[in-house]
C-alpha cells in the first residue's frame, strides 16, 4: 500500500514571542491509497490548519509533508503548485464556484489553467462529472443546480483529471442528511478507486465513512480509531 | 408489546407457523433483535388468550396461526399511536460524566474522549454495514439509521459537555475542598 499523504511531527506556529499561537503540535498522520481519514475537534483544535498544511495551502513551521514520497518543502514555489494543481484536490464548505461558468466550465477551469487544451480538458471534466451523477446537468450554471448538485460538482472538481489526494474541510456543512450521505460516498468512491482523501469534520455521523478517525485537541492529535471490523463485531448477526 | 405488535403485523400479511413468524421478525429486522422460538410461541398464546390471533392445525398437525379483526385493529392502533418516549432512566454515562466532575483524580476530559472514541467507531461499524448494505432493502436503512442517528446524539452530547468544560476553563471541583475558614472570620 502506498503513501499518497504523509506528514511527520508538523508544528505551526503563528505570530512570534509572547504572541506565538501554536496551531499545530508535533501532529503526525498518514494517508495510504484506498484510505479515507477523517481528523475531527472541536472548533479551534487544529483541523483546518492541519489540512491546510497537508494540501501545501500553508506552510509548517517544523515537520516534514510528503505528497506522494515529495517533500513539499523541498519544492519550489512553481513545482508546488503544479503539484497542488494536478494532484491534490480540494472540497470546501464555500464551494467557490464561478458563477458566469457552467458546471462543465467550473470543473475544467483547474485544468485549463494548467496548460490543458480545451478538448481534453472537457472530456476529463465530463468524466468528473459522470462520477458525480451529474453528466446530464454539466451545462447547467449555479444557479440553476441544487445546493447538494453544487456540492457535487464542487466535488467534480475536486477529483477532476489525474488528482490522488482529496482534501475536504466540512463538505456537508450545509447540506441535508441524506445528500450529506451522497457526498461523503463520492468521498469513499475516489478513495475506494485507489485515492486518498482527508475529510475534516465536526460531525460524527460523517466522519464515521472514514476508515480512521483522527481526533484533534488544542492542536494536538489526542486519540484516533482504526477501521471497522465488519459485521459480525457489533451486531447479533448470524 | 413490541414483539406481540410486530408479530401481528407479520400475520396481518397471511397466516404463518411460529418458526416462518421468528425467521421473518429476524429477516425484516437485519437480525439485529433475535427472538427464539419459545419467545415466540409464548407470545402468540398471548395474542390468543387474547383473541387477536387464532390457530388451526397446518401440515404435519403443526399449528397454523393467523390474525383475527380484533387483531388487525389493535394493529391499527399500534401503528397511529406514538410511541413513548420513556421516562428518563438512571444512564450510565451521564451518571460517569458527571461523577468525574468532582473527583480529583479524573480528568474529565479524558472521560468524554474515550467515551467519545467508542461511539465514534460503533459509528464507522453502522456505516461499514450501511455502505455495504442492499438499496432496495428499506428496513435496513431505517434500522442502521436509527442506531446512526442514536450514537450521534451521543457524540454531539459529549461534545457539548466538553465545550462546557472548556469555556469554565478549569474543571469544577468541588467547593468543600477549599478551606471553609474565610467563610467563619467574615
Amino acid at each position: 500500500m502506498s503513501l499518497i499523504l504523509e506528514m511527520v511531527d508538523v508544528t505551526r506556529i503563528h505570530g512570534e514571542g509572547h504572541l506565538a499561537v501554536q496551531a499545530l503540535t508535533n501532529a503526525s498522520l498518514t494517508v495510504a491509497s484506498g484510505e479515507l481519514v477523517a481528523v475531527m475537534g472541536p472548533s479551534g483544535s487544529g483541523k483546518t490548519t492541519l489540512l491546510s498544511i497537508a494540501g501545501g495551502l500553508d506552510r509548517q513551521t517544523t515537520g516534514n509533508v510528503q505528497v506522494e514520497g515529495q517533500e513539499l518543502s523541498a519544492l519550489s514555489a512553481s513545482a508546488l503548485a503544479r503539484l497542488r494543481r494536478r494532484r491534490i484536490g480540494y472540497v470546501f464548505q464555500q464551494l467557490n464556484l464561478i458563477e458566469g461558468l457552467t458546471a462543465a466550465e467550473n470543473v475544467s477551469l483547474p485544468l485549463e489553467l494548467d496548460g490543458m487544451g480545451l478538448k481534453e480538458a472537457r472530456s476529463h471534466a465530463q468524466r468528473a462529472l459522470e462520477a458525480v451523477g451529474l453528466q446530464d446537468l454539466g451545462g447547467r450554471f449555479p444557479d440553476d443546480l441544487s445546493g447538494g448538485e453544487q456540492q457535487r460538482v464542487a466535488i467534480a472538481r475536486g477529483i477532476v483529471g489525474n488528482r490522488v489526494l482529496l482534501l475536504a474541510d466540512e463538505p456537508t456543512g450545509a447540506l441535508d442528511s441524506i445528500t450529506g450521505e451522497a457526498v461523503l460516498k463520492l468521498m469513499r468512491a475516489h478513495c475506494d478507486a485507489g485515492g486518498g482523501g482527508v475529510l475534516v469534520t465536526h460531525d460524527a455521523r460523517f466522519a464515521a465513512w472514514a476508515d480512521r478517525v483522527i481526533f484533534l485537541r488544542d492542536g494536538k492529535i489526542v486519540d484516533e480509531t482504526d477501521a471497522p471490523d465488519g459485521p459480525e463485531s457489533l451486531l447479533n448477526v448470524r | 408489546m413490541s414483539v406481540q405488535m410486530s408479530l401481528l403485523a407479520i400475520l396481518a400479511d397471511g397466516p404463518g407457523y411460529g418458526l416462518q413468524l421468528k425467521n421473518e421478525f429476524e429477516s425484516r429486522t437485519g437480525s439485529v433483535w433475535s427472538l427464539n422460538v419459545g419467545q415466540v410461541y409464548t407470545t402468540l398464546s398471548r395474542l390468543e388468550r387474547d383473541g387477536l390471533v387464532e390457530q388451526r392445525d397446518g401440515e404435519g398437525g403443526e399449528k397454523l396461526y393467523s390474525i383475527t379483526s380484533a387483531g388487525r385493529g389493535r394493529l391499527r392502533r399500534w401503528f397511529s399511536t406514538p410511541s413513548p418516549n420513556g421516562t428518563p432512566t438512571r444512564d450510565e454515562l451521564v451518571l460517569k460524566i458527571v461523577m468525574s466532575l468532582d473527583s480529583d483524580e479524573i480528568d474529565s476530559r479524558d472521560v468524554l474522549q474515550a467515551e467519545r472514541k467508542a461511539a465514534v467507531r460503533a459509528l464507522q461499524e453502522y456505516t461499514f454495514l450501511k455502505r455495504n448494505a442492499d438499496e432496495s432493502d428499506l428496513g435496513w436503512y431505517f434500522l442502521l439509521d436509527s442506531l446512526i442517528f442514536k450514537t450521534e446524539a451521543r457524540v454531539r452530547w459529549l461534545d457539548a459537555c466538553e465545550e462546557r468544560l472548556k469555556r469554565k476553563s478549569a474543571p469544577r471541583k468541588r467547593a468543600a475542598a477549599q478551606p471553609e475558614t474565610e467563610e467563619v472570620r467574615r
